[in-house]
This record gives C-alpha cells, structure tokens and sequence, in this order.
C-alpha cells in the first residue's frame, strides 16, 4: 500500500509546468471575462464597505478605514479565487471534463497533476491579489513598494487555500458539497480573521480561534506591508501559513488516489 | 527485455467483496494484436486500467513493457499510448493545441511535437482541421484525434478500451483501417471490445472473459473451429422445442437463446431438409463465428 501511495506522489520537480501550462492555455482564451469577475467583487466590497462603514469607523489603526480594509481585502480575495479556482474549475477538469483521466495516462503521476493545479491556482490568487493592491495603490491608499513586499505573502495565501480546497475537492461528491465549505468555513474566517475589523475587537476565545486560523496570519503579513508598518512574528505566520500548505496538499494526493485509482 | 509487451500472473482484484478479477493470467507478445473479449461487467476495462497503473491487483503479479506495475508504471506508461472509452479531449482547443498540451505531459518539447503533428494529423486523416475546435469535429474525427493522440510519445505499446464504441459504420472501418496500419508498423495493441467482429478482424489471439474469468484463449478462427468446426443454422419463428426434437438426430449441437435456435450441424442439408415445408419458420444458414463461440462457451449471447 505505502508503495502505491508513493508511486502517487509528484515524480519530480518539474512535471506540475504542463499541466499549470495547460491551464494557462484555458484561461487565455477567456482571460478578458476572467479577470473581470475576478476583480468586481473584492472592489465592490472594498470602496462599498470602506467609503459607506468608513464614514462611520473613522480611523482604524492609525490607517484611514479604506487604507486598513485594502489589506484585507487583498488577502481575502486572494483566499477566495484560490479557493473557488480549485472548488470549481479543479473539480470540473477531475470530474466531468475527464482532463484528469486523459493526464494519468501520460507521465505524470496524480501528485504531479495535484502540484500543477495548486500553483495554477495560487497564480490566479496572485493575479487577483494584486489587481487590488494596485487599485489601492493607484488611489493613494499604500505605497507601490508595498506591492513587491505583499506579492509573496499573496502567493502563499493562494496555495494554502488552493490545497485547503483541494481536500475538498477529494471529498465532495459533487458541487453541491462545496456551498458548505464556503458558508461554514471561508466566509466565517474573512470576520474572525481581522480582514474588515481588527482581531481585537473580538471576544478573547474568538481571538484565540483566529491566531489558529491561515487568514489571520495572511492577513498580518499583508496588511502591515501595505500600510508600511513593521509587521511582527514574520517567521511564526510563514511557518503556520507552510503548515496549512504542505499537509492538505499530501493529505489531498492521498485521499484523490483513493477516489481515483481503483 | 523480455519480448513480452504485457504479463500477468494469476491477478485478482475485488471491489467492496465482489470480484471483478478472477485470477486471471495471459500474456501479450510485442508486435501482436491482443484481444479481450467480453460482454460489459466482464472486467475489461479495470484490466486495462491495471495495465496502466491505475487500478492495484489484490494479488498476483504484472509486468508491462519490461516494468513491474503498478510500482514503476509511471516508466511504462512513458512508452504506451492510450485510447480511453470516453472521449477527454479538450474540447476548448484547437486539434493542434490538443497534441502539443497532450506532449508535454510527455515532457516533449515544443519543437519535438510540432515536428510530429503533420505526420499525426495526416494519419488521423485531420489535416484539414487543425485548426479547428475539437468540439466543432464529429464523433469519428474526435475518436481519430484520440487515436492520434496516444501516439504522440510515439509508444511501443497502445491499449485501447472499446475504440469503436458509439461510432457508425464508416467511423469503425476507418479507426480498424488505422488500427491495421499500425500493426502493421510493429506495434503492439492490448484491445477490448464486446464487438466479436472487431475482435475477429484485429486479433492475433483474444482472449474471451466471463465475470472477470478466462473461459477461453487463442487465435480467433482456431477459437471458433475448435468450439464450433461447422456450419450454423439459425432458425427464428415456430416452437423451439418442436423444432429441435426435429432436428436433433441430425446436429451436433443446439443452443436456444430468446426465440432463436442455433444448430451446428456438420450437415446442414440434412438438417434442413427436417423443416422443409413447415410454415412461418426463417432458416438462415451461415460459416460459425465469435458469438458462437461465445454462447457454447457461456450459454447465452452477448449484447451486441
């Protein structure tokens, strides 16, 4: 069994390119359309959530409402295209569309197709990431050298909620399974995880729930670096966002390989 | 190196308590034609997707292309192409677009794969549509660019899961045409099929399967004269079993499936001349083939 296990497992460090390649190709086709959808929603709620609430909130932080929730809002929206990336068009190219089926016939291994997929996801988190960072930017809310410092942590953000997904993925039967994932996990996080309000307004065991959870530590890496503020702990929210990487990204491969291959 | 393309040895396999392989051995010789045959639930294609590695054998040892799978699949696949029985093309690109993402799965390089399209188009008979969408092709073209597909790591071996299954009668002819040119090229093909006709056309040796058994294996007209070794008499209409007490004393053998009567008789006039003059009966008299063999083997037909 373990034998089977490591015959799943990535072959080598370069085999996941043709399939975040192949992706690519896709999504050049409708990239338009794409980044569109990708960017309405987290702008909406940054200037509906930062112009409205901000008139009421005042300054959060010593930042101007707008210029606190931008960070958030790039570390959100980065979670949610990752995490929609690989609910939907991951499970599509698994399931219906048989992409997968086609690729285990070739060299690659599961885990290499797994690998290629994260990244591919994690890329669209960069894009969409980004595209809000320089909005923010753009209108004077942070300063452009604070893109280049928030481009990794974007990154990392992307491919935890990519493999985080990617478990569910493994588990659902079928689409409908994934509305509890985002009702029950992704949307409670954006309020438990200082994206809109800071973590201390909330009671003291919220607080402790938030230090555990892969948001919050995006979030603090993020927003400090678009408010040009020191950010401490820069080793415990890489180290924790690591965790959330790695172990759903293997745990996935395995559970796939059940569901797949026999 | 071995000259054997596929081995197995007394493989089994049970999915949540129900066997679907029964400890089932054959081999494929490289350069042959090699046939499964069997109607569906037989367990054909989860034999084809233990060839490739996808699916672990409970028991029992495989060797594919010299390489023990499933441990080292990944090697053997690297020299085999596939034809699945669904279509997974991409249906968003382009033929072309196909073959070069389909390559580089291979690790191909742009530059190698765009030197092998032309040849693999011209063999899919595509040439024309290249840069047509694959959804925009019929059902035909779709199947010849899967076949095109699994040849662009020019493989050593190809194992193809019911390559004609959903097609019309042109579309067939033209991939068993491809098939042969192949073959003729020195490949190896693993094949399965419940299409006797193809199986008779294509096949070296096949290999006939019943609940996930082996319950014959040979060249197929060995096969049939072996089973069967004379002309069949099909009689539809009338009582079945007046018409075999009839005819009896007279055939080797009868069988009856739905309302049909299968004599196998070494003289058929003989045989005949029992009916004549009986009313409403229609008499068919032809050479034996794989569905007979198929029903002397298993006592009833396979779905066609």
């Amino acid at each position: 069994m373990g034998e089977g296990y490591a015959a799943a497992m990535p072959a080598n460090a370069y085999n996941w390119v043709a399939v975040w390649r192949r992706n690519f190709l896709a999504w050049r086709k409708v990239a338009l359309a794409s980044v569109i959808g990708n960017l309405a929603d987290p702008l909406t709620n940054l200037f509906g959530l930062g112009f409205g609430l901000g008139i009421i909130v005042g300054r959060v932080d010593g930042a101007s409402y707008v210029a606190f929730l931008a960070g958030g809002m790039v570390a959100t929206s980065a979670m949610t295209s990752a995490t929609f990336e690989t609910m939907y068009a991951t499970f599509a190219r698994m399931h219906a569309q048989r992409t997968w089926e086609a690729i285990l016939c070739t060299e690659l291994t599961l885990g290499d197709i797994v690998l290629g997929e994260l990244v591919w996801a994690a890329t669209k988190a960069i894009l969409a990431g980004t595209a809000i960072a320089i909005v923010a930017v753009a209108l004077g809310y942070a300063a452009w050298a604070s893109i280049l410092y928030s481009i990794p942590a974007i990154a990392i953000t992307g491919f935890v909620f990519a493999s985080l997904a990617m478990v569910v993925v493994s588990l659902a039967p079928s689409y409908d399974y994934f509305v509890f994932y985002q009702t029950l996990v992704v949307t409670p996080m954006v309020f438990l995880c200082g994206a809109v309000f800071p973590v201390d307004q909330l009671p003291g065991a919220f607080q402790r729930l938030a230090s555990l959870l892969p948001l919050a530590h995006s979030v603090d890496l993020i927003r400090p670096a678009m408010l040009g503020l020191p950010a401490g702990g820069i080793g415990l929210h890489i180290g924790a966002l690591c965790m959330y990487a790695v172990l759903p990204f293997f745990l996935s491969i395995a559970l796939l390989r059940r569901r797949l291959m026999r | 190196m071995s000259t054997l393309a596929v081995d197995l040895t007394d493989v089994s396999k049970s999915f949540g308590g129900k066997t679907v392989v029964d400890g089932l051995s054959f081999a494929v010789a490289s350069g042959e034609c090699f046939g499964l045959l069997g109607p569906n639930g037989a367990g054909k294609s989860t034999i084809a997707r233990m060839v490739l590695g996808m699916v672990a054998p409970d028991t029992g040892k495989m060797t594919v292309l010299g390489e023990p799978v499933p441990a080292r699949a990944r090697l053997a696949r690297a020299r085999i192409g596939v034809v699945p029985q669904f279509d997974n093309l991409e249906l968003g690109f382009t033929v072309r677009e196909n073959l070069l993402v389909f390559g580089r799965y291979f690790n191909m390089r742009a530059r190698e794969v765009e030197a092998v399209v032309p040849a693999l188009l011209e063999f899919a008979r595509l040439e024309s549509r290249a840069d047509a969408r694959v959804s925009e092709l019929s059902g035909g073209m779709k199947r010849r660019l899967t076949l095109a597909r699994a040849l662009i790591n020019d493989p050593h071996l190809l194992v193809m899961d019911e390559p004609t299954t959903g097609l019309d009668p042109h579309a067939r002819h033209l991939i068993w045409e491809r098939l042969r040119l192949l073959l003729a090229r020195g490949k190896t093909i693993l094949l399965t099929t419940h299409f006797m006709e193809e199986a008779e056309r294509l096949c070296d040796r096949l290999c006939v399967l019943e609940a996930g058994r082996k319950i014959a294996e040979g060249n197929p007209r060995a096969l049939i004269d072996e089973q069967i070794g004379c002309q069949v008499i099909e009689i539809y209409g009338g009582n079945p079993d007046e018409i075999s007490a009839l005819t009896r004393p007279y055939v080797r053998h009868i069988e009856v499936s739905g309302e049909t009567l299968y004599c196998y008789a070494p003289d058929p006039e003989q045989a005949l001349m029992q009916l004549r003059g009986r009313e409403g009966l229609r008499m068919l008299q032809r050479p034996p083939n794989l569905e007979d063999v198929f029903l002397r083997l298993t006592g009833y037909e396979m779905e066609r």
